[in-house]
């Protein structure tokens, strides 16, 4: 295995450069957290960008913060506490569903991916929070997009293209995000004992009320169990918790009238501070929650589907975030081929991601949502335009792409 | 002075048999090739610049889109989409041998999902339309663009339109889960859904904002979001400008982010107080509207925190609203800046840049310099919460030189905010108004770059050409790759 490993951005053009004389496609990676996700990449060469990192700008009073790609999140996070500001798009950290050390991972990983966490439905997915970058792309041109300000709409909106590319277009050399204010408070309203059905209506009408719920999630009782919150691992019963966030008086005001909502047959619990914390950090992570060893399927759909998705797969485990929108669920690594197309017909309408599967299994299904033809059309001229020799990441994410 | 692609005489000559072809998709009174018919359609909100179409088209069916799309991709037919013409950039501006696609039939709501909170809408439906049908429900569409009452669904896809309530709630590309849509080629296309992620490359992400360049949108779904319990809101002047802009970057800095900061300046606070009546601190050197909206007890406390800071960076006049009448009354003026302008001045042209807020003094000073060069005056209106400013240049057309001068103004104010970090355009788009500019911004690998997108959806440039990009490249000659074949050293790079 050789390894390009630049130092800066001149030297990540060269690299891709090289990569574009020699004919040869490259496996790009920053920490190596992700490498797991997507289709096995074919390649004896790997980009290794976790020397372009650092030069941290961070303005507070600007939301944005730009730095280098490589840079690893925990430092970001722990930057961002220290002014009380926050990725609002809450990070997962995945790196140890592929057997990584919790923490790991970089920003331009997290964007690369476009992944989102459980505050999804009030505030959107790491594409909405991605601001500008510059790159190389394919075509060993060193290019930027978008820019350095909250809001900004000159041209093409290329940080959206680039959020979720999976590193088959360009190679991220600094990024810039938008960053917010982190809430004083967080509460979470539980209620136990609700049929997933029954679930998903009363997380409409938490999402649908005036109250800014920010976590939206539903765990059946098995799930419930592998928690180390206290009030959930010991439900003994579904639990559906809905999270609100801001100052310690809005909080308790909107914890009591979410509470009162709820209807009369389900047992109700609150979760405060740390409690609230640790449990959407799990619901965020994935890892507590569901088995260590299982294949992991990420799920997004419209919510009023969740249920019957969960229906049409009984020995799996899973559990729902985003109201229903984000359904994790885990099975036997074996029985992946044989239930992907059940999975994506009972979906409906949606994007299913095999998370986490054998090479074997990632192989045998689409790792992606197989795309319709003018938007396969669309993608594969996409690639051609930034990346027309195939080198980046060929493969990773759809065959030929 | 603007420069549109030339026009194809050849299509030109065959004007008549273009215009029977389209009748044969769009029957009755869908094609309209009469010189009064047309007129309307000439400019867009960006009234300085007219053209009138080679034929105007209003299909009323996504079939009749795809036909017509077919069709001129087949003839080599130019095509600008329009929506309700109220861009504020230029981007519908017909071209003279370019049929014009009004989209204005398309004006249903679709489906309304409360339980998934979403709507599925045409894109002739307007901004305001929208909240409209879901009010009823307590529900609203967050986007507010100040034309909302006119501007259409499709139009704000295309430019990814803001508003004054975009820091909490984002932007149209923030708002939107889904389109049907229709390339050049007549494919039809649909991304995202009533799903929040979707997957592959983010396509939908692409095409809101490209200013009708890559597809004509002819479905949109969008998120609707529940009414906010109630909005407070504070009118506060400063003594300068600075302590103004302080304010806001406290306000922020506290963790505070208000539904939406309004600025104005001093010509602006009094264009608006003698037209609308609003009470506006008439001493004041800057006004701060600042609104808090969401749940009561969180608005109370919040309210008052604004206040306390307001006094720390020397507000001279601080008035919170007590009730729904009074915060109404702080917006009168401010809502109606654009016609208060309009009255002290024959003419005028909003522009729309962003700077890192911090900045503001300091490009309101300069940009009032400029206009000194320029010999015209300027008034300011923004949003502060985001650095979005709004500089209104006054002009006269009708004397000799003005309108030059506003446009040679309005440039180097742009380029100033580019200067300072900023960007070309916040929420207007870049259009043919700003189309010359975006070299100050952007270098040509850059702007290479976006192209590329363009060749992946559009190869031959038909859709609404001569809009955004200064230069027009052939997508085949820009497909080369200037790289050596063979080994190449790279004695720097580091290798294991």
């Amino acid at each position: 295995m050789e390894v390009f490993k630049p130092t800066n951005a001149a030297q990540l053009k060269d690299a891709i450069a090289a990569c574009v004389s020699n004919e040869r496609a490259v496996d790009v990676r920053g920490l190596g957290t992700k490498s797991g996700l997507g289709r096995p990449v074919a390649s004896s060469l790997v980009l290794d960008t976790s020397a372009l990192k650092g030069g941290i700008d961070y303005q507070p009073e600007e939301l944005v913060l730009s730095c280098g790609a490589a840079t690893p999140m925990r430092d970001i996070l722990l930057l961002l506490e220290q002014r009380a500001q926050m990725l609002a798009f809450e990070p997962p950290d995945l790196a140890p569903l592929y057997g990584g050390e919790v923490g790991g991972g970089t920003i331009g990983g997290a964007l690369a991916a476009n992944l989102g966490g459980p505050r999804r439905v009030k505030i959107g997915s790491a594409r909405d929070h991605f601001l500008g970058f510059s790159a190389v792309s394919g075509r060993a041109e060193a290019f930027k997009g978008g820019g350095k300000v909250v809001k900004n709409v000159t041209g093409y909106d290329l940080p959206k293209l680039m959020a979720g590319s999976m590193g088959t277009l360009a190679v991220f050399d600094t990024v810039t995000v938008k960053v917010m204010p982190a809430p004083p408070k967080s509460r979470t309203v539980l209620a136990f004992g609700l049929t997933p059905d029954e679930a998903v209506a009363v997380l409409a009408d938490a999402l649908n009320s005036p109250w800014e719920v920010s976590g939206a999630a539903y765990l059946p009782a098995a799930t419930a169990a592998h928690s180390a919150v206290d009030h959930v691992k010991n439900a003994g019963a579904s639990v559906t918790a809905i999270r609100v966030e801001g100052t310690s008086v809005s909080v308790t005001a909107r914890c009591e009238a979410l509470r009162n909502a709820l209807p009369d047959k389900a047992g109700q619990e609150e979760l405060h501070s740390m409690r609230s914390k640790i449990f959407w950090e799990e619901v965020r992570d994935v890892r507590a929650l569901l088995p260590a060893d299982a294949a992991l399927w990420r799920v997004s759909l419209a919510a009023t589907k969740a249920p019957d998705l969960a229906a049409a797969l009984p020995d799996s485990a899973y559990y729902f975030d985003w109201g229903g929108g984000l359904v994790w669920l885990a099975m036997a690594d074996a029985k992946v081929a044989a239930y992907a197309e059940a999975l994506r017909g009972a979906m409906g309408q949606g994007h299913a991601t095999l998370m986490r599967a054998s090479d074997a299994a990632r192989k045998a299904v689409p790792v992606f949502e197989p795309l319709s033809a003018p938007v396969m059309a669309l993608t594969r001229g996409l690639k051609t335009q930034f990346d027309p020799s195939g080198i980046l990441n060929p493969g990773r994410m759809y065959e030929g792409v | 002075m603007l420069v549109m692609p030339a026009p194809d005489r050849g299509i030109l000559a065959r004007r008549e048999s273009i215009v029977a072809a389209l009748r044969a998709i769009v029957p009755g009174d869908g094609v309209i090739d009469s010189e009064i018919g047309r007129r309307p359609f000439e400019c867009d909100g960006l009234a300085m610049y007219r053209q009138l179409p080679m034929v105007v088209v209003l299909p009323s069916t996504v079939e009749q889109v795809a036909a017509i799309l077919k069709y001129c991709h087949a003839e080599g037919i130019k095509v600008v989409p329009r929506g309700a013409g109220t861009g504020l950039s230029g981007g519908a501006l017909p071209l003279e041998d370019g049929v014009l696609l009004g989209m204005s039939k398309f004006n249903k709501v679709l489906e309304i999902d409360y339980t998934n909170r979403c709507a599925r809408v045409q894109p002739g439906v307007t901004n305001l339309g929208i909240s409209n049908a879901v009010a009823h429900a307590g529900f609203y569409y967050a986007p507010d663009p100040s034309s909302q009452i006119a501007c259409t669904i499709g139009g704000n896809v295309a430019e990814n339109s803001g508003g004054v309530h975009c820091l909490k709630y984002g932007l149209t590309t923030n708002n939107v889960l889904g389109v049907e849509m229709v390339t050049m080629d007549g494919t039809v296309v649909r991304l995202g859904g009533k799903h929040m992620d979707a997957g592959g490359y983010d396509l939908l992400g692409l095409v809101v904002g490209s200013e009708g360049l890559l597809g004509v949108v002819t479905e949109v779904t969008v998120r609707i979001l529940r009414k906010p319990q109630t909005a407070r809101g504070a009118l506060i002047g400063f003594p300068t400008v600075e302590d103004g802009g302080n304010c806001v970057a406290q306000i922020i800095a506290e963790g505070i982010i208000p539904g939406g900061i309004e600025m104005m300046d001093k010509p602006a606070i009094h264009a608006a107080e003698a037209f609308a009546k609003a009470g506006y601190p008439l001493d004041a050197q800057s006004l701060l509207i600042v609104e808090l909206d969401g749940p009561q007890a969180e608005c109370d406390e919040l309210i008052a925190t604004v206040g306390r800071i307001a006094k720390e960076n020397n507000a001279t006049s601080i008035r919170i609203s007590e009730n729904e009448e009074e915060r109404l009354r702080f917006w009168a003026g401010r809502k109606s800046a654009f016609p208060a302008v309009g009255r002290i001045s024959p003419d005028y042209v909003c522009m729309d840049g962003t700077v890192p807020r911090k900045k503001l003094a300091e490009v309101l000073t300069r940009i009032g310099q400029l206009g000194d060069k320029h010999g015209l005056r300027v008034a300011n209106v923004f949003h502060a919460g985001d650095g979005n400013l709004h500089p209104l240049i006054l002009f006269d057309a009708n004397k000799d030189g003005e309108l030059a001068a506003a446009e040679a103004l309005g440039a180097d104010i742009l380029r100033l905010c580019v200067e300072v970090g900023g960007v070309l355009t916040g929420e207007h788009g870049v259009g043919i108004e700003k189309r010359d500019l975006m070299p100050s911004m952007f270098d040509e690998t850059d702007l290479a770059h976006q192209l590329r997108v363009k060749c992946a959806f559009d190869p031959e440039g038909l859709l609404n050409p001569g809009k955004v990009f200064p230069q027009l490249h052939r997508c085949a000659e820009m497909g080369r790759m200037h790289v050596q074949r063979g080994a190449i050293p790279f004695p720097d790079l580091p290798r294991f």
